[in-house]
């Protein structure tokens, strides 16, 4: 497991503060500007949600190496309310009144990997990762 | 906290806003609201926001430029952005967020003589 770093998530001034750390990372691993701008984007994405709906949480950058492959790991993590039903934030134009309906879904089309685990009452885990091609 | 302003500048009788840092929500809606003021203060026919320095747009920001060219469509004034880069505008549409309704050129230059185009045609600028 390579070296990670995070960012406390509880302002809209954090989630810039995410999405470039994100973007420094992706760009020392080796991506090109259209990854660091799909990565930074996902992570704008994911800080927002946590913002909003959590209040509160951490975003951790982690950088990932598999048989020589290079790749990036994002772990948004709160302790909010968690999420009742993640097929329907998973759909496209879903949302409560304070998102915008494409956090979720946009993310997991610009990264490679995705997967959420949420339980009601104790928070959300969101891990995604891209990897250089 | 401070608020980061966004300067609008006026030339003739359009407006001119580049944004050269990125924007963290407060300061995005502090631009939202500027601009709706001085289009109606300036009576501008047209307004050009400029993102050639901007190297990402989220869901958030891409939604708010969509809602600032509805709002000041709405007011009468034309709105084109310009400038957006090739990994601004993949992201965008991967995001699912394609912003159909707004004008765009490539660069300042493009922008100056569609928005020209556009006003002239309407004689003052009027949706």
């Amino acid at each position: 497991m390579g070296q990670s770093k995070s960012a406390v998530i509880r302002s809209d001034l954090d989630i810039v503060i995410a999405r470039t750390l994100a973007r420094d990372t992706a760009k020392a691993l080796g991506f090109g500007p259209i990854d660091q701008a799909r990565i930074a984007t996902a992570v704008s994405e994911l800080a927002r949600n946590i913002y909003l709906y959590a209040g509160s949480g951490t975003v951790i950058v982690r950088e990932l190496e598999k048989g020589g492959r290079k790749g990036i790991e994002i772990v948004c993590e709160d302790q909010g309310p968690g999420i009742a039903n993640i097929d329907l934030v998973m759909q496209d134009g879903y949302t409560t009144s304070r998102g915008m309906g494409m956090g979720l879904p946009g993310a997991r089309r610009l990264m490679d990997d995705f997967s959420i685990q949420s339980q009601q009452g104790v928070g959300t885990t969101i891990v995604c990762r891209k990897w250089r091609h | 906290m401070e608020s980061l302003r966004i300067p609008i500048l006026k030339i003739g009788d359009i407006l001119i806003a580049s944004i050269q840092v990125a924007l963290h929500d407060a300061s995005a809606v502090q631009f939202k609201d500027d601009l709706l003021q001085k289009i109606h203060a300036s009576r501008t026919r047209g307004v050009i926001i400029d993102l050639t320095a901007l190297d990402v747009v989220d869901s958030f920001i891409g939604r708010l430029i969509a809602d600032i060219a509805a709002m000041a469509g709405l007011m009468g004034t034309r709105v084109v952005l310009t400038g957006l880069q090739p990994a601004v505008a993949i992201t965008l549409v991967e995001l699912g967020l394609e912003l159909p309704r707004v004008i765009t050129a490539l660069n300042l230059e493009k922008g100056l003589s569609v928005l020209q185009r556009l006003t002239e045609e309407r004689g003052d600028g009027a949706v």
